[in-house]
């Protein structure tokens, strides 16, 4: 399996990375190197097999509908490359 | 006992003068931070030195010895992974997304730790996210190992490994997705252990691929390993995928004698690409055990050769979703001057992973995405099945599991950064655990070229108490993990004022 510019573009674009001239030929090789490698599952028959998305088929916790955390907005906004007035500030979205 | 220099002691050792009052946690703690400021430029293990809270946590813990009310680990000083979240103390995962990421809370490994007086001596070093196996992916800079420093220490816990292995710190927490604990703790010549999935909580462990993280010990010895899983080890309500059953004393029965245990030997793991050496001291490493009244019996696990490309979709498509999160909005890393919202994720995104992450990113993305999902995704998750079944059967037959940890010793700097496949199958015989769930450790069982390799023991699920008492059994008739390198500096040093 390889990828061709446009794929791998594509695939930034969802990825939300943006690639540059200089990388991408080199990104694009070890992608397809990768991709050639996972190709190995092809060759395994698993029509029957159940698919496993967890090592203990876990299944979904549920807790009480309860309030256990105190407001901590303030605390993790302090984290925020740039909040105001309780806000997370990013670029313009609508004009 | 009494003859060895302080590093040199195992943690059990530490706890055992710290209570007999031969050194106090302050003398113990000063003496290690001593070393790692000397040791530290060479090695590159740290990403954070936390010199004045180990001192004030050593005098608190010295306190509390004092008083008699105290647990064993109080006052023993041990380092952090950078993956672990430690409340007002900078976490990076590696990196440059997170170089000034301040958590508010401790993740519940560190909290454990804290709670039974342990004393944090710096946060290690390790590749970027957790991804890779040479820490060649730091943005802080590759660890040196310090059997070679020419050669990798393993990822992604290299940074943990190669500080015990510096005697800079008796002991590590580290994290394992594919092999992260067990190789490096094979390349550096420590023991480290990755538990069952959810034996340890994830909760403030820093998300690569959550169906597969798991932390674990790591230490000079299966005993260390044992003290530090027993502090780590047990439910928490915080990580819904914790396990809510007993923890068992790890150190308790750890001397039990192994005279008919059952151990497979799968001919998948002694097959191309197996360094001669590595396979015969291995080989050696079993004949000790069968010695000790183990039985050796030959197994099958057929669908080994699933495991790696099974994981390089799984991994990668977990961890392009995780990391999604990253978006240069609530914390990490945000690029200058965006145009709009767009180039902000995009640009913050391209700046702030390194090349590997960025790989990996793509690489789940594509399996993930419309029309690939089926042929990739389910497939993996299909070929994950027929690997844990291929471990449920064999465990039918035996107790644990022994083969090598890593196909070679430490590689040079360079000799595999360029292709990323070459790497990843460094994992080869560590990442089908993951993959089931199970617990495996490596342990030290010989020298190759003068660099360590390692043994690893896989077990049934959460019997991990097990794979410890193999593990400390062996190294109650060997002495590999009682070898260490010579201090690179002090040795260079040295060698200057000869000259």
């Amino acid at each position: 399996m390889s990828i061709n510019h446009k794929e791998i573009m594509k695939l930034a674009e969802l990825a939300r990375i943006q690639l540059n001239d200089e990388t991408i030929k080199e990104t694009t090789k070890s992608i397809t190197d990768v991709l050639c490698l996972i190709d190995q599952l092809g060759a395994e028959k698993t029509n029957d097999i159940q698919p496993m998305a967890h090592p203990t088929d876990a299944f979904q916790c549920l807790r009480a509908d309860e309030v256990t955390e105190s407001d901590q907005r303030q605390t993790f906004q302090n984290l925020a490359p740039l909040a105001e007035n309780g806000l997370y500030l990013v670029p313009k979205v609508i004009d | 006992m009494g003859s060895k220099d302080i590093h040199e002691k195992t943690i059990a050792e530490i706890i055992f003068a710290l209570n007999a009052r031969e050194f106090s946690s302050l003398e113990i703690t000063q003496h290690f931070l001593n070393r790692i400021k000397t040791l530290n430029s060479v090695y590159n293990c740290f990403i954070t030195i936390c010199e004045e809270s180990a001192l004030k946590q050593a005098k608190i813990a010295d306190q509390k010895r004092m008083t008699g009310e105290f647990s064993d680990f109080c006052g023993v000083p041990i380092a952090h992974k950078d993956i672990f979240c430690t409340k007002d103390l900078r976490t990076t995962c590696g990196s440059k997304m997170l170089d000034n990421f301040i958590p508010p809370y401790d993740a519940t490994v560190v909290e454990k730790f804290s709670f039974e007086g342990a004393v944090v001596l710096g946060k290690t070093n390790m590749d970027e996210f957790a991804m890779g196996s040479s820490n060649e992916t730091s943005y802080f800079g590759a660890v040196k190992n310090p059997w070679d420093i020419k050669t990798v220490p393993g990822g992604s816990s290299g940074g943990s490994a190669a500080a015990i292995a510096a005697q800079i710190t008796p002991g590590a927490t580290g994290t394992d997705t594919g092999g992260s604990i067990r190789q490096p703790a094979a390349l550096c010549g420590i023991s480290g252990l990755k538990p069952t999935y959810g034996r340890v909580s994830r909760w403030g462990m820093i998300a690569f691929a959550s169906s597969l993280d798991q932390a674990g010990p790591m230490a000079k010895t299966a005993e260390d390993c044992a003290l530090m899983l027993k502090i780590m080890a047990g439910y928490d309500a915080k990580d819904s995928t914790s396990a809510n059953i007993i923890t068992p004393d790890y150190t308790e029965k750890i001397s039990r004698s192994i005279n008919g245990l059952k151990i497979g030997v799968p001919k998948e793991y002694f097959q191309d690409g197996l360094n001669f050496e590595t396979e015969k001291s291995v080989l050696d490493a079993l004949s000790q055990l069968e010695k000790q009244g183990a039985i050796l019996v030959p197994i099958s696990l057929p669908h080994s050769h699933l495991a790696v490309p099974a994981y390089y979709v799984i991994a990668p498509a977990e961890a392009s979703s995780n990391l999604s999160r990253f978006d240069g909005v609530r914390y990490g890393h945000r690029c200058e001057n965006p145009k709009d919202l767009n180039d902000m994720y995009t640009r913050s995104r391209a700046e702030g992973f390194g090349d590997e992450v960025k790989r990996r990113i793509l690489v789940g993305t594509y399996c993930l995405s419309a029309g690939y999902y089926d042929a990739y995704y389910r497939k993996a998750q299909q070929a994950r099945r027929l690997i844990k079944q291929d471990f449920v059967s064999a465990f039918n037959e035996v107790d644990v599991i022994i083969g090598p940890t890593c196909p070679n010793p430490a590689f040079e700097f360079g000799a595999k950064k360029n292709d990323p496949v070459e790497m990843y199958l460094e994992d080869i015989f560590t990442i089908a655990t993951n993959l089931a769930g199970l617990p495996g450790m490596s342990i030290p069982c010989g020298l190759v070229d003068k660099k360590p390799v390692g043994i690893q023991i896989i077990g049934n699920y959460f019997r991990e108490a097990l794979i410890l008492n193999v593990a400390h059994q062996y190294q109650t008739i060997t002495d590999w993990h009682q070898n260490y390198p010579k201090d690179e500096k002090i040795e260079s040093i040295r060698k200057m004022r000869l000259e």
